[in-house]
C-alpha cells in the first residue's frame, strides 16, 4: 500500500468519529437557531468548529462543505483561513464534502464557493482568532486590544506567548458565529491576493491516489453496467447464464432495466459488459426529434412564460428597429475521466465514494433509491475529472449504490465506458434567443426585447429519479418535474436581463418544461446563449450605427466596475476603433458581468477564418477580469484561460448528434473538441485588483463572452454574421461571399 | 508473462488480452495512466514503451513482452519530481489534472528525442492528447520550461 492511499483512506475514515460526536454535526440546518444576518455559508452552518478545528497539539483543520473539482478549492479556502487565523499556510490542512464530516452546502456550482464557504471560512478564522487572543488576555489578565498573534501564537503586551493549540484546549469553537468580524486589514495580506502553488497538483503529476478513480479498497469488486441502446429503451430478454458462468464474474445484476456485471478484475467485467450487450434485447423508443431543426423544435415546445423584466417606456419615433436570433445546440460536459464511484454496504451501513457536486442531496437521491434511511448513508467527496457542471457523476453514484445493494459486503468500484459518458450524461441544453430593439438617429438603443427559449438547466439529485438507475430499476421513480431557476441568477434566463441601460427593455423567459434529451446544468447554464445573443447583437447593432464595438458598449453602460474591464481588456488587447485585425484576420469584443451579480469579465480576440475550409481558430485573446478581493491570482488566471479554451471549443466545433432512437455522439471522433493544432497563439488574463471587496465567483464568468466574442470576430472577418452555436467550418463558408 | 515496468520486472497475472492500462492500474497499482476513452483518442492513458509513447488503452498485455514500459511514476513522485513534472508544477498547469499524466509522458518522449523542440513540434506532439479544462496555454508553457530546464 502507497503511504498517499493510507493517508487518504485514514483521513476519510478518522473524521467520522469526531464530527459525528461533534454537537456541530446538528447544527447544519438553520431551524432552533436564529442565523439571520449571518454572512456566506454560516446561514447553514453557524457554529464556528464547522469550519475550524483545532486540536491540542496545535493542528489545524478548515473544513468545507464545497468540493475540489479542479478549480482550486481546497488552495483558495486554506488561504482565506491561514490569512484570518494568521498562520503559516502550510501549517493548515482541509476537509471538503463529506456528509460525516462537513456543513452542508449543497451544491459546489455556479461560482459561487468563494461566496458561499470562502465567506463562511473567512468569518470563522476571523472569530475563532478572536476568541483565542480573547482566552489570552484572560490568562494574563490583561485587555484584549493589548493581544496580537502571529505565526500560530497569541502574544501579549508583556512579551507574552501562547500558542494556538494551548488555548483552544481550554476553549470550545462549539460556539455560534456572530454576524460581523475582526478581519486583517487587506493591506496586511500575506497569503491572500498571493499566488501560492495549488496543494494538490503535486501528487496529480507524479500519480499518487488523487481520484475516486484510484481508490482500491480491500476485496473491491469491479462493475460496469450495460446501459440500454437509447432513452426509454425497455429490456425485453436477457439470458445472462453464459456470462454468469464465465470464470472471474461474481454476479449479474438485474434490476428491472438496470443491468450490471460484478467481476473480480476490472478486464473481465468490461468483456463481460460487452457480451451481455451483445445478448441484451431491446425494445427501442423513437421519439426524439430531428436534430437538424433543433431550433425549430425549441420554438414548437410548450413553454411557461414569465416576465424576468419589465421596464417599458415611450419609444421615440423615427427609431430603426432590427432583430436577430440566437442558437445553441445541446452540447456536453466531456469530462476526459468518465463517471467513477465505490460504494461498500455493509452492517446496514452505505459509504459511497462520489465525484458528485452535492453530497448532501447526493446522498438524498441514493438512500431514496435504496429505501434507507439517510442517516444510513455516507456520501464522501472524491475527486474526478474535471465536470463543468452536473455530469454523470451522480449517475454513477447511483449505479455503484444499487449495484452494492445486489452485493452487499463488498466494496464496488463502477467506472463508465467512454460511449457510456458521451450518450448518457445530462447535457447543456439546446436554446434560442431571439432579440428586437429599436436605435435612434444618434446610435442609442431606446428599445429592447428580449425572450430565450429554454429547458431548465438543473436535472440535479435529491430526487432518486433524477438518478439514470433509479429510472432504470424494477422499482422506478420518475424524474422530478423540471423547474425554472429563481432570478437573479436563473436558469435558462441567467443574463438575459442586459447590463446595459437602455430606457425601455422587455424580458421573457420561455420555460421550457419538456425534455426531448436528457439536460442538466452545465457550466454557464443559459449564461452561455444569452451573453452570446446580447453581445454578438450589441455587435450588430454597433455595425449599424457605424460606431466601434467598445466605444458602443461603453455609451450603453453606467456600470463603473463594467467600464472598467471593458477598458482594462481594449487597452491590453491594442483595441483602436477602425483598426482592422492583419491578415485577413478578425477581431471581436464582448463583456458581461456573470449572473449580473458575480465576477465581471471581458474579451478581445483575434480570429482566423481559413478561406479554402471556412475553418475558424481562435489566434488571441485578452481578458479582463474583476472578482473582487482575489485571493489567488493565479488561479484566478488559470479559472478565465480554462474558460475561454472551452469556450472557444463549444462556440468552434461542438454539437450533440442523434436520430431518432439514439444519441450518435459517441466518442471523441464523433463529437470533436478542441485539440493542440488549433489552440490560440497567446491568451492573456488581466485582473482589476480590488482589495477588501467581498468576492465575486468567477469560475463561469468567462463562458459567455468568449462565444461572443469569437463570434464577432468571425463575423469582422468574413462580413457576415453567424448566429448558430457551433460556427462551424460549413457555415462560414456558406456565408462567405 | 513477465513485465519490466519503471525498471522493475513484475510477473503479470491478467489475461494476455487484457490491455496495458488495466494492468498498469489494476494489478502493478500504478495511477498514473489513466481510463479516458479506451479507443486512443484522448491520450490520458499515455506511458513509454522503449522510449516510445503508446496509448495503454488499446496496447494488450501480451504484445509488451521484451519491451520496457515506463509510466508516470518512472518519472519522478511528488516529493522528487522529474524535469518535465517539475515543469508543470512550476506552471501550475493543472485544472482537475486527469489528462495532465498522459501530457507529461508525451513531453517525456518529445524531448529525449528533441531536446530542443520547436513550437510546431511541441503542438503536433500533443495533438493526440485531449484537455476539457482548457488549460492547453499552460501545458505548452509547461514543455517550453521542462525543454530549458
Amino acid at each position: 500500500m502507497r503511504p498517499a492511499r493510507r493517508d487518504f483512506l485514514r483521513r476519510s475514515g478518522a473524521l467520522v468519529v469526531s464530527f459525528a460526536l461533534s454537537p456541530a454535526a446538528r447544527a447544519q440546518q438553520p431551524g432552533g437557531h436564529d442565523a439571520d444576518g449571518l454572512p456566506g455559508s454560516l446561514r447553514v452552518a453557524p457554529f464556528l468548529d464547522s469550519w475550524i478545528r483545532i486540536d491540542a497539539g496545535g493542528a489545524i483543520t478548515v473544513c468545507t462543505g464545497k468540493a475540489e473539482l479542479g478549480q482550486g478549492i481546497k488552495t483558495a479556502l486554506l488561504q482565506v483561513a491561514a490569512e484570518e487565523l494568521r498562520v503559516p499556510f502550510e501549517r493548515l490542512t482541509i476537509v471538503t464534502a463529506d456528509t460525516q464530516a462537513t456543513a452542508n452546502e449543497g451544491f459546489t456550482a455556479g461560482s459561487t464557493s468563494m461566496q458561499d464557504s470562502g465567506t463562511a471560512i473567512r468569518n470563522a478564522a476571523a472569530q475563532v482568532r478572536e476568541l483565542l487572543e480573547a482566552e489570552a488576555a484572560r490568562r494574563w489578565n490583561t485587555g484584549v486590544e493589548g493581544v496580537h498573534s502571529d505565526g500560530g501564537f497569541a502574544m501579549g503586551p508583556g512579551g507574552q506567548r501562547a500558542a494556538y493549540g494551548e488555548l483552544a484546549s481550554g476553549l470550545s469553537l462549539h460556539v455560534q458565529a456572530k454576524p460581523a468580524s475582526r478581519f486583517v486589514d487587506p493591506r496586511d495580506y500575506r497569503v491572500v491576493n498571493r499566488p501560492i502553488p495549488r496543494v494538490d497538483i503535486p501528487g496529480k503529476v507524479a500519480g499518487d491516489v488523487a481520484y475516486v478513480h484510484d481508490l482500491r479498497l480491500p476485496g473491491m469488486l469491479h462493475a460496469r453496467v450495460v446501459r440500454p441502446p437509447g432513452y426509454g429503451a425497455k429490456l425485453v430478454a436477457l439470458d445472462a447464464r453464459a456470462v454468469e458462468s464465465q470464470p472471474g464474474v461474481v454476479k449479474v445484476v438485474r434490476d428491472g432495466d438496470f443491468v450490471a456485471v460484478v467481476a473480480e478484475r476490472e478486464w473481465t467485467a468490461v468483456k463481460a459488459m460487452r457480451a451481455l450487450a451483445e445478448m441484451a434485447k431491446w425494445q427501442e423508443s423513437t421519439r426524439l426529434p430531428d436534430a437538424a431543426s433543433m431550433p425549430r423544435v425549441v420554438l414548437g415546445l410548450k413553454s411557461e412564460d414569465t416576465v424576468i423584466h419589465d421596464k417599458r417606456a415611450t419609444v421615440p419615433a423615427g427609431a430603426r428597429t432590427f432583430e436577430a436570433a440566437y442558437t445553441r445546440p445541446y452540447q456536453i460536459h466531456g469530462s476526459i475521466g468518465p463517471a467513477c464511484a465505490v460504494a461498500h454496504l455493509e452492517e446496514g451501513k452505505l459509504t459511497v465514494w462520489s465525484h458528485t457536486q452535492g453530497v448532501y442531496p447526493d446522498r438524498q437521491a441514493i438512500a431514496e433509491l435504496l429505501g434507507m434511511p439517510p442517516a444510513k448513508v455516507r456520501v464522501i467527496h472524491a475527486e474526478g475529472a474535471g465536470c463543468y457542471g452536473h455530469n454523470a457523476a451522480d449517475d454513477a453514484a447511483g449505479d455503484a449504490a444499487l449495484i452494492a445493494s445486489h452485493v452487499p459486503g463488498r466494496p464496488i468500484r463502477v467506472q463508465w465506458m467512454r460511449e457510456q459518458e458521451h450518450a448518457w450524461e445530462p447535457f447543456g441544453p439546446a436554446m434560442v434567443a431571439k432579440v428586437r430593439a429599436a436605435m435612434d438617429a444618434s446610435g442609442r438603443i431606446v428599445d429592447w426585447d428580449y425572450g430565450v427559449w429554454s429547458n431548465t438547466h438543473s436535472m440535479r439529485p435529491g430526487p432518486a429519479g433524477n438518478l439514470l438507475a433509479g429510472q432504470h430499476a424494477a422499482k422506478a421513480f420518475k424524474p422530478a418535474p423540471p423547474r425554472p431557476l429563481p432570478q437573479p441568477a436563473g436558469g435558462g434566463d441567467r443574463n438575459a436581463i442586459p447590463l446595459y441601460a437602455f430606457p425601455s427593455a422587455h424580458v421573457v423567459h420561455h420555460f421550457i418544461p419538456e425534455m426531448p434529451l436528457r439536460i442538466s446544468a452545465l457550466r454557464a447554464l443559459g449564461a452561455y446563449l444569452n451573453v452570446f445573443a446580447i453581445e454578438s447583437f450589441m455587435d450588430e447593432l454597433a455595425i449599424a450605427a457605424g460606431a466601434d464595438p467598445v466605444e458602443f458598449r461603453l455609451r450603453h453602460l453606467e456600470d463603473a466596475r463594467g467600464r472598467d474591464v471593458i477598458q482594462l481588456a481594449a487597452s491590453r488587447f491594442g483595441w483602436k476603433p477602425g483598426v482592422r485585425a492583419e491578415g485577413g484576420r478578425g477581431r471581436g469584443f464582448a463583456f458581461a458581468r456573470y449572473k449580473n451579480l458575480a465576477a465581471y469579465c471581458a474579451i478581445a480576440c483575434e480570429v482566423d477564418v481559413d478561406a479554402e475550409s471556412g475553418r475558424a481558430r481562435l489566434v488571441r485573446a485578452v481578458a479582463a477580469v474583476d472578482s473582487g478581493q482575489v485571493v489567488n491570482p493565479d488561479g484566478l488566471r488559470n479559472q478565465i484561460e480554462g474558460a475561454i479554451l472551452q469556450s472557444a471549443s463549444w462556440t468552434l466545433y461542438e454539437a450533440v448528434s442523434f436520430d431518432a432512437a439514439r444519441v450518435r455522439s459517441i466518442d471523441w471522433a464523433t463529437y470533436p473538441i478542441l485539440r493542440f493544432g488549433a489552440v490560440p497563439e497567446t491568451v492573456e488574463v488581466h485582473i482589476v485588483d480590488r482589495p477588501g471587496m467581498p468576492f465575486l465567483g468567477s469560475g463561469e464568468a468567462g463562458q459567455g463572452p468568449t462565444g461572443a466574442a469569437i463570434a464577432n470576430a468571425v463575423a469582422d472577418a468574413v462580413g457576415r454574421r453567424v448566429r448558430d452555436i457551433p460556427l462551424k467550418a460549413a457555415r462560414l463558408r456558406s456565408t462567405r461571399g | 508473462m513477465k513485465l519490466d515496468v519503471n525498471g522493475q520486472v513484475h510477473d503479470i497475472a491478467s489475461e494476455p488480452d487484457t490491455p496495458l492500462l488495466y494492468v498498469l492500474r489494476d494489478e502493478l497499482h500504478l495511477n498514473g495512466a489513466k481510463y479516458g476513452c479506451g479507443l486512443g483518442q484522448c491520450g490520458a492513458c499515455t506511458v513509454l514503451a522503449d522510449g516510445e509513447a503508446i496509448f495503454s488503452c488499446v496496447t494488450p498485455v501480451s504484445a509488451l513482452g521484451g519491451r520496457r514500459i515506463t509510466t508516470l511514476e518512472g518519472l519522478g513522485t511528488a516529493a522528487r519530481p522529474g524535469a518535465v513534472q517539475r515543469a508543470f508544477i512550476e506552471e501550475q498547469a493543472a485544472q482537475c489534472g486527469f489528462c495532465i499524466p498522459g501530457m507529461i509522458v508525451r513531453a517525456e518522449a518529445l524531448l529525449r528525442a528533441h531536446p530542443d523542440p520547436t513550437e510546431a513540434q511541441i503542438r503536433t506532439a500533443l495533438q493526440p492528447h485531449l484537455c476539457r479544462c482548457g488549460t492547453h496555454m499552460r501545458i505548452l508553457k509547461a514543455v517550453r520550461r521542462a525543454a530549458k530546464a
